[in-house]
């Protein structure tokens, strides 16, 4: 397991070095954002005073080794809009995307997996068929329109619920949780059930088609053989089977979902770090991207590797250690 | 029965004092204020927020026109020397008196530019060289190397910090914290989430008299649809760029109002000069000698072809102003008898055989497609207009982050110091915030110089001597009336000779709650202390 661990680190590194040459040569083809901020008054000599304060005369390369040497230091330098350490900004609105990331991983599991095995269970069902067509549509809809057709009926027709941003927030262990309050809870259900909706509609398709392969299996009959109750043997010994192909996906997944909840995120304009890097590609706030993506690529890492360990206790055939990796 | 009435009445009202004592205007604005460092950056969004904590010496009208602020008057003493006469009596925030010593701090401050600020006002100071005095404790003195007549119009764009709030302060970061950001304005800072609200509350003590509000907040809500959804359901009292589309519902809905004022963003079409322009080939593809664009009878067909009328019915909602002229009517330097030119492609084809064109040629037209209000849109509309008279235009939309960046030194052969644009036919907008057009003349029609900041926006190359010398001139005259003479001249001899092709300026629109009045302001920014209410 150490080995394994140590070997997953010293991957990751790399990757991450491989990645910082790649943001910060690719942010800095697209173009220079002192052009962006400047007012149409600002003159040549204004500009170029600009462009060397912020360090962007000088060649990408001489640029690129400043920040290495920085990066290893934990400076990722500030950014350009905010005048703010990058990182700060980036932790300053985590919070508020990691709730929500939480909360439709949530309710993706609490509404997928009982609707999955229903339809695992009885899939010739009229319930069975209408729950695969509700995962279909999860699927395939593109997320922005349901965000916005979710506003338009429950904001403007009903007025049931607010259209945008996030509600009160109670203070715990210095962040702020807006999942505290009832107003907060009443501004997290849309944003939230909308960001689920493609991770329910997996996990509707991995638990029924877990099911469908589980409910089989030899282990199962026995089991049934054996007069375990029912309840018993889906709870315990069908669950844990399908769950692993589950936990992987949606480990995966949900790294996708903290990193770029972009456009839920903006639709409801939920102050979170995916809106924020919107915002940064916008004004091309070179730090703050960097920083962002370096901070996704290093989640992501983290993930894989939680991901491996839990694989490993929820079935113990896998041995993380001794499989030849 | 009778008798119980006034009961009620009192009753009634006194339920209704609590409520009416607090005022709160929740303002749904398009993008967010970056930094509340009021010497950061100019970005509209930054300032307007900013506006309602700091002001400056001199304030900008409705019709950003110069009017006093924090300066109750001024006057040249000879060509070189400004006098400014401070408001007397003005309190900061916290209580502090304002007099000319934070006037020079924050002259000082901004000296040499703001470290690490991507956009400070800065180049302000350095127009004209000029130099800052306290003369006594309410009057400043203003030097500039020659006669240089816009001082007012410069310092409307330098809003003023305290010296004890601010001295030695983290640019940005204390300002947003608030620590550093006590101004004078109308409005105290409350607080600044990031991505979530800027909340201000009334300034009791505004020397400018009563503020109606007692809290306003803003909220970033980018997505034009999501605006408008706050605004339907009540989230928010008043939303900024209201989708153009919607305008028309908006208006006929009774539940709502909307408030219009044609901006000073002026949208063009900006022809490139060079020998040869990469964009711009004949019709088997090959770059043309020499480029058709340096004949003005090109320049005015192509703008006889466009059919600005359908662009403001069609793609704009109604909500632009034709144009010729190169700043919106009311501003200094609006030319009277420029009119918009009209649609007119039997004349604009003939133009184009008088100049040996008849045939047509290729054009690529760029532009940004999330900069200025249906951008991509326009520059649809005008690549259609364009190949119906026979120049087959192609579009290259893109956005801002790439576009500015290739438009102002997208050439290989820029050098630093000296750039080279990139594009042979672009569509970009000029806002005259300062509300005169002298810096409008030398930034967009001056030959671009370097070394003088003459041309700055000049992306096409454009070079006139008889221009040039109106503009340098101008520049040097203090006395408005032969400014306004000499500016007129120059503007009209750009516009006749097709320098470039005005299509409009944009015209802008808030939507608020029914009972709300707004009175708004051509720079585009949303102010509280022009919302009222009105039921």
């Amino acid at each position: 397991m150490a080995e394994f661990i140590i070997k997953r680190v010293l991957q990751a590194l790399l990757v991450l070095l491989v990645m910082t040459v790649l943001v910060f040569f690719g942010v800095n083809v697209i173009g220079n954002p002192v052009y962006i901020f400047a007012s149409s008054e600002c003159d040549q000599a204004c500009l170029t005073k600009i462009i060397a304060d912020l360090g962007l005369d000088r060649p990408v390369w001489e640029q690129y080794l400043v920040f290495l040497g920085n990066l290893l230091q934990g400076d990722l330098g500030n950014s350009f809009t905010h005048g703010i350490p990058a990182l700060s900004l980036i932790f300053e609105r985590l919070p508020a995307t990691l709730e929500l990331a939480f909360a439709a991983l949530v309710l993706a599991l609490v509404i997928g997996l009982p609707l999955g095995m229903r339809a695992g269970l009885k899939p010739e069902a009229f319930s069975s068929r209408c729950i695969m067509a509700f995962s279909m549509i999860g699927f395939s809809l593109p997320v922005f329109w349901i965000g916005l057709i979710m506003i338009l009926v429950f904001s403007v027709q009903l007025g049931w619920m607010p259209s945008i941003g996030r509600g009160d927030t109670v203070e715990v262990f210095g962040t702020e949780f807006s999942f505290l309050t009832l107003n907060g809870l009443h501004h997290l259900a849309m944003p939230a059930f909308t960001l689920s909706l493609i991770m329910m509609a997996m996990v509707i398709r991995l638990t029924r088609a877990g099911m469908r392969e589980v409910l089989f299996a030899d282990y199962i009959k026995f089991a049934r053989a054996n007069g375990i109750r029912e309840r018993r043997i889906l709870s315990a010994h069908v669950m844990k089977n399908i769950l692993i192909p589950i936990v992987t996906v949606l480990g995966m997944e949900f790294g996708g979902v903290i990193a770029f909840a972009v456009v839920v995120e903006s639709i409801f304009s939920w102050p979170g770090v995916g809106k924020m890097l919107i915002d940064a590609i916008g004004v091309l706030d070179r730090p703050l991207i960097v920083a962002y993506l370096i901070f996704v690529v290093f989640m992501f890492v983290i993930l894989n590797l939680l991901v491996d360990i839990l694989y490993s206790i929820l079935d113990p055939r896998v041995r993380l250690g001794d499989s030849p990796t | 029965m009778k008798f119980w009435k006034p009961g009620l009445l009192c009753a009634a009202v006194m339920l209704a004092m609590p409520v009416a004592a607090q005022e709160v205007l929740t303002i749904g604005v398009r993008s967010e204020a970056s930094s509340l460092d009021p010497h950061w950056t100019q970005l509209s969004a930054d300032v307007q927020v900013q506006e309602h904590i700091f002001e400056k010496l001199v304030a900008l009208d409705s019709a950003s026109q110069p009017i006093p602020g924090l300066a109750a008057s001024w006057q040249p003493l000879d060509d070189t020397t400004w006098e400014f006469k401070l408001r007397e009596g003005v309190q900061w925030h916290d209580g502090e008196a304002f007099n000319a010593d934070d006037v020079i701090f924050t002259f000082d401050r901004l000296r040499g530019g703001i470290s690490g600020a991507p956009a400070s006002p800065a180049f302000q100071l350095e127009k004209g060289s000029k130099q800052w005095t306290k003369v006594d404790d309410y009057t400043i003195h203003i030097t500039t190397d020659g006669p240089y007549p816009t001082v007012a119009e410069d310092l409307a764009m330098l809003p003023i910090v305290a010296e004890h709030a601010a001295r030695g302060v983290t640019e940005s970061v204390d300002f947003n914290s608030g620590q550093a950001a006590i101004g004078t304005g109308p409005f105290l800072f409350e607080e600044y989430s990031p991505g979530n609200r800027v909340t201000v509350k009334k300034n009791p003590n505004w020397w400018g008299g009563e503020v109606e509000w007692d809290q306003v907040v803003f909220r970033p809500i980018t997505q034009d649809a999501s605006r408008l959804a706050a605004l339907l359901n009540g989230d928010v009292d008043m939303i900024d760029y209201p989708p153009t589309i919607d305008l028309p519902q908006l208006q006929e809905d009774p539940d709502f109002t909307v408030s219009t004022i044609s901006s000073d963003r002026l949208i063009y079409l900006m022809p490139g000069y060079k020998h040869v322009e990469r964009f711009i080939t004949d019709n088997d593809g090959n770059v043309m000698v020499p480029n058709p664009m340096r004949d003005w009878r090109v320049r005015k067909a192509l703008s006889l072809a466009v059919n600005r009328e359908a662009i403001r019915d069609r793609v704009m909602g109604g909500a632009s102003l034709p144009a010729k002229n190169i700043v919106p009517p009311g501003f200094f330097g609006y030319v009277e008898g420029l009119e918009a030119d009209p649609y007119d492609p039997e004349q604009a084809q003939a133009l184009l055989n008088e100049a040996g064109y008849g045939d047509g040629f290729r054009i690529t037209l760029h532009g940004p497609n999330d900069r200025y209000i249906n951008d991509a849109r326009i520059l649809e509309a005008v690549a259609q207009m364009w190949s119906r008279v026979g120049i087959t235009t192609e579009v290259d939309a893109m956005p801002r982050n790439i576009f500015f960046s290739r438009l102002i030194r997208g050439d290989e052969l820029s050098m630093p110091g000296f750039d080279v644009p990139e594009f042979s036919m672009s569509m970009t907008g000029w806002g005259t915030v300062a509300g005169e057009a002298t810096y409008t003349v030398s930034g967009t029609l001056e030959t671009y110089n370097a070394a003088t900041g003459g041309g700055n926006g000049n992306f096409g190359r454009y070079s006139n001597p008889e221009i040039d010398a109106r503009s340098v001139l101008a520049k040097r005259t203090i006395d408005p009336e032969t400014r306004l003479a000499i500016l007129q001249e120059a503007i009209t001899i750009g516009m006749e000779d097709y320098a470039y092709i005005p299509i409009h300026f944009q015209v802008n629109n808030w939507a608020m709650k029914a009972g709300l009045e707004h009175q708004p302001r051509t720079n585009e920014r949303t102010l509280a202390t022009e919302v009222s209410r009105v039921d």
